[in-house]
């Protein structure tokens, strides 16, 4: 309970140190980029909403504080504003339309490449020094050091335009509409397949390294060669012993490495014409859109918190260690 | 107490002939253990004293077949219970381990699974063994076994983060004696423990041993420790074994000596004249890379002499003693 | 005096000495790690003596294969690839190297100081550090660089490292803390030295191994936003660079027209560089975790002599 208290405080923190990035960039950055928007869009929307957009970037003779507050309270609300690009369409509808598309290629994405890595890392390590560990490690230096958007090319022109196997833009064929038929479903697949291959491949090398010198570090431990020694099986020890600890370290990045896979959605989901969160954060930097942008940039801080609570949460039923005070000390 | 006679008669449970283990570094080989011999009968409690890196732990390991990395036995054989133990392929060796000899590894405070419970780990050790154990038979074993290490049954559901060292110490033993060995050794079971624990592990060892009966080899640097424990005692010194003898020949003052039991024995704390005399050994443990001619103690050795640094002594039995010493008989004066 | 010396001979032991870099050089992957960053380092240096061209000057034929003229073709825009491939290299290298040392400083100020300090001030940063390395760092770093119209790469490097601190500084404090307690610190300690001092002159030469790791892994992400960032036309998309050139290449469709010269020069040598930070990183690893160290020499050998070994039984 005290675990879980202490993870959801860090959660409610770091989701009010992002409302307060958002709250207190355009406000301090050198040439006051808000007001330069709102110029731009002067004469061109409605004056009701640009008194809006002046409350939200601070172009008032309010305190800050009380900028403040009033920010806080519509950020938490979820009134991000009207987003400019597809004016008058509210940021938070344009949130709700690309969410679920970086969700499912994110997350499936992190699921596959962290199930992989951690598996191959685990066989490279129990084979200290053969093949495997040998090349794996060399070969996923150079595939995590590929830019996203470079290999994201590459696959659309390769697999995409020469050999036409797979959809080279959007998340489905304009043809169809969205439902629960499996033809549109595996029409979905269809363009996820090279916007998830290229993250995974990237994101594959990390896991795997990580997963690999944790291993080696757990298989030095006592308890390890304690279990080998009273006569444990091969599989139980590489899994229940080993990996089961090994793993615990992986965990505790992950924050870290769903960040990363975020950030290269951007770029992935910009290539194909995806569209995500990434891709309208991308549209709203080119507009100019700035409550678009704050808004979308929020959502993905919300979705990485929250995944790593979920993870933390996790954490805390895979190592006993975490939950202070248990049975054994009454 | 069996006397050494009627145990000579027995087979061995442990037989270990001429065992050479080296290191191999990237300043060439080091020799660990160096041509060690010796038996161990049903029932006895023998104990190996050295100093750290003495060898004595990687001795322990090769009885073990659990060298790792650098290390590799290059010459001699263990047997248990008359099997030459490397000559077992992998997964013959995974069955006859524990179940006829285990250790308690000198690291007890980590050498449980801090992500499993107690019970988990106990079960474990015996479904390895024996497949065929339903969950229930386990259960109940494990059960037997915290009596025997005066464990509370309720700590089976704790995990090892949430017991004591010593409490974790004594289900590394529970561990060691599940599968009713012939043979545990035990390596320096109690330095990571205080005192006290340490005093009430050494006793439940010996009572866990009158009840269930296994053979003992007690790994120690700490003389009084071994001597209060085991009937036989070997003095292990640069790799080498130099001295075997018995614990009461210690207390003797007329009983023969290697210089280094000698130096070891005067370098126990004694209350003498209401001041505690400590006398050390001068020098340091020798460099293994680079060991001295003849026999390895020699430059720090007070009763040396030409011979010492020109030839290496043999083990010479002298009545039930053996002793690798050019000077045992000449030298005057043990025990000062 | 005695305690100064015992100290000074506790660091000596974990300093980084000639044994070390023998050792780190002797690692293959340390030693490809070194060739393909040197090649790349004396790319950037000698960019004007290798360069035929200027990289800016657009009067060749557009998109013409690689030639004797043109060594990796031309541009859509009617540009030498070859030229601003090098000149690319000067501007990218210097971003991501002057990003990774902003951001190794920033992580080993706000990981070591504190975390050597402890008490409430190590609290506060580590909760700030740890805030920051869940706030996902690239759509951070778009948002800047959105404010901020076409950003240079000077404030590009300033953003890159001002963002890229915090992984950096986890790890720093963790090791630090290790050291907090040891003996040699404390005997400092005993021995009148300032903490500003034990920290510069006892922790760091210790860590120095690891500092390095980081800087290299800062570089790494360094190049590897610079490029997306410029990719997505944030940046001064007038400044020839790695990430500029895959920025033009896209929009100009290279790969549509078919002129893979103009798309994977950048791309390989992003992910050559990157690679060969991560190899020398292997090298280091192994200097620092000696478990990592690989044996499959020694198990050979063993091998061998163990069945030398049972022939003898």
């Amino acid at each position: 309970m005290r675990y879980f208290a202490q993870r959801f405080g860090f959660f409610i923190l770091s989701l009010w140190a992002a409302i307060t990035i958002n709250f207190l960039l355009p406000r301090f950055m050198p040439g006051n980029p808000a007001e330069v928007m709102i110029t731009r869009y002067q004469g061109r929307l409605n004056p009701l909403v640009l008194h809006s957009l002046e409350l939200q970037f601070g172009i008032s003779h309010q305190p800050l504080w009380q900028q403040y507050v009033t920010y806080v309270q519509n950020m938490i609300h979820g009134q991000f504003g009207l987003s400019i690009t597809y004016y008058p369409v509210p940021v938070i509808s344009v949130i709700e339309n690309s969410l679920p598309w970086t969700l499912g290629l994110a997350g499936t994405a992190t699921v596959v490449s962290s199930i992989l890595g951690v598996l191959l890392g685990i066989f490279a390590a129990w084979k200290r020094g053969g093949m495997a560990d040998t090349l794996l490690p060399v070969v996923t230096t150079f595939t995590s050091a590929i830019p996203y958007q470079w290999l994201a090319l590459l696959l659309l022109y390769i697999f995409g335009f020469s050999l036409g196997w797979f959809p080279t833009a959007h998340s489905y064929s304009a043809t169809l509409s969205p439902s629960l038929h499996p033809a549109f479903i595996g029409n979905v697949l269809d363009h996820a397949i090279l916007p998830a291959t290229t993250m995974i491949v990237t994101a594959l090398g990390g896991w795997l390294l990580g997963m690999r010198n944790n291993m080696i570090h757990t298989l030095g431990e006592d308890y390890v060669v304690f279990a080998e020694a009273k006569g444990v099986t091969q599989k139980r020890l590489k899994y229940m012993y080993a990996a089961r600890n090994a793993m615990l370290p992986s965990l505790t990045g992950f924050g870290m490495a769903l960040g990363f896979v975020v950030g290269g959605s951007v770029l992935v989901e910009s290539v194909f014409s995806y569209p995500g969160i990434g891709y309208q954060l991308v549209t709203a930097v080119q507009n100019e859109d700035y409550p678009l942008m704050q808004g979308l940039f929020l959502i993905i801080a919300v979705s990485v918190l929250l995944a790593n609570f979920i993870v933390e949460m996790l954490y805390g039923k895979l190592d006993p260690r975490v939950k202070k005070g248990g049975a054994g000390r009454s | 107490m069996q006397t050494s006679e009627t145990m000579e008669r027995q087979t061995p449970i442990l037989e270990v002939d001429h065992l050479t283990v080296v290191y191999e570094t990237a300043k060439g080989d080091v020799i660990a253990v160096r041509d060690v011999s010796f038996s161990l009968y049903p029932n006895e409690i023998m104990g190996l004293i050295g100093e750290s890196g003495s060898g004595k732990s990687t001795m322990a390991y090769a009885i073990l077949r659990m060298l790792k990395g650098a290390a590799r036995v290059v010459h001699g054989t263990v047997r248990i219970l008359g099997k030459d133990i490397y000559l077992l392929s992998p997964e013959e060796l995974r069955k006859f381990r524990w179940s006829h000899f285990s250790m308690v590894f000198q690291s007890a405070m980590n050498a449980l699974n801090p992500v499993m419970t107690v019970e988990a780990q106990v079960i474990d050790t015996l479904k390895s063994h024996r497949p065929h154990l339903t969950r229930l038979e386990a259960k109940e074993r494990a059960l037997e076994l915290c009596e025997l290490v005066r464990i509370d049954p309720r700590y089976l559901k704790s995990y090892p983060h949430e017991l004591s060292g010593g409490m974790r110490q004594r289900i590394v033993i529970a561990i060691a004696i599940a599968l009713e060995p012939s043979l545990v050794i035990m390596d320096e079971p109690t330095t990571a423990l205080d005192v006290v624990v340490q005093r009430s592990i050494m006793d439940q060892i010996r009572d866990i041993q009158m009840r269930v009966h296994f053979s003992i080899l007690f790994i120690s640097h700490d003389f009084s420790l071994v001597s209060e424990l085991a009937t036989r005692i070997a003095i292990m010194y640069a790799g080498q074994i130099v001295e075997f003898t018995d614990s009461h020949s210690l207390e003797d003052r007329m009983s023969l000596h290697h210089p280094y039991t000698e130096g070891l024995w005067n370098a126990i704390p004694k209350l003498a004249n209401r001041n505690i005399v400590i006398e050390g050994i001068p020098g340091g443990p020798p460099n293994l890379l680079k060991l001295p001619e003849g026999c390895s103690f020699h430059p720090r050795c007070r009763y040396k002499s030409e011979i010492c640094s020109a030839q290496t002594p043999e083990l010479k039995t002298y009545g039930t003693y053996e002793i690798a010493c050019h000077h045992v008989l000449d030298k005057e004066g043990h025990h000062d | 005096m005695s305690i100064q010396n015992d100290s000074k001979s506790n660091r000596l032991r974990t300093f980084p000495g000639v044994q070390a870099i023998r050792n780190f050089l002797k690692d293959t992957r340390a030693k490809t790690g070194i060739i393909i960053f040197t090649f790349f380092s004396l790319i950037a240096i000698l960019a004007p003596v290798l360069t035929p061209y200027n990289p800016n000057d657009n009067n060749f034929v557009p998109l013409t294969p690689p030639s004797l003229q043109h060594w990796l073709g031309t541009t859509g825009n009617g540009q030498d690839v070859f030229s601003q491939f090098v000149w690319g290299a000067r501007t990218s290298l210097s971003i991501g190297l002057l990003a990774g040392l902003i951001s190794t400083v920033l992580s080993v100020l706000i990981g070591m100081y504190p975390g050597y300090r402890g008490g409430w001030m190590d609290r506060i940063f580590d909760t700030i550090t740890n805030v920051f390395l869940v706030i996902p760092s690239l759509p951070l770093i778009i948002v800047i660089s959105s404010y901020v119209h076409s950003a240079g790469p000077w404030v590009i490097v300033f953003v890159i490292g001002l963002t890229g601190w915090a992984g950096g500084a986890r790890v720093l404090r963790a090791q630090t803390l290790t050291y907090r307690n040891r003996d040699f610190i404390s005997a400092a300690k005993l021995g009148g030295s300032s903490e500003l001092r034990i920290l510069v002159w006892e922790i760091v030469p210790n860590m120095l191994s690891l500092i390095i790791s980081n800087f290299m892994f800062g570089t790494l992400g360094a190049i590897l936003a610079e490029a997306g960032l410029e990719f997505l036309g944030l940046g001064n998309v007038s400044v020839v660079s790695w990430g500029t050139m895959l920025y033009w290449s896209d929009s100009g469709g290279a790969l549509l027209m078919g002129a893979w010269w103009w798309l994977l020069p950048e791309g390989l040598a992003i992910a050559l560089f990157g690679m060969s930070l991560a190899l020398m990183n292997f090298g280091i690893d192994q200097l620092t975790n000696p478990r990592l160290r690989s044996d499959s020499l020694n198990k050979k050998k063993a091998r061998i002599k163990r069945r030398e070994s049972n022939a003898n039984i």
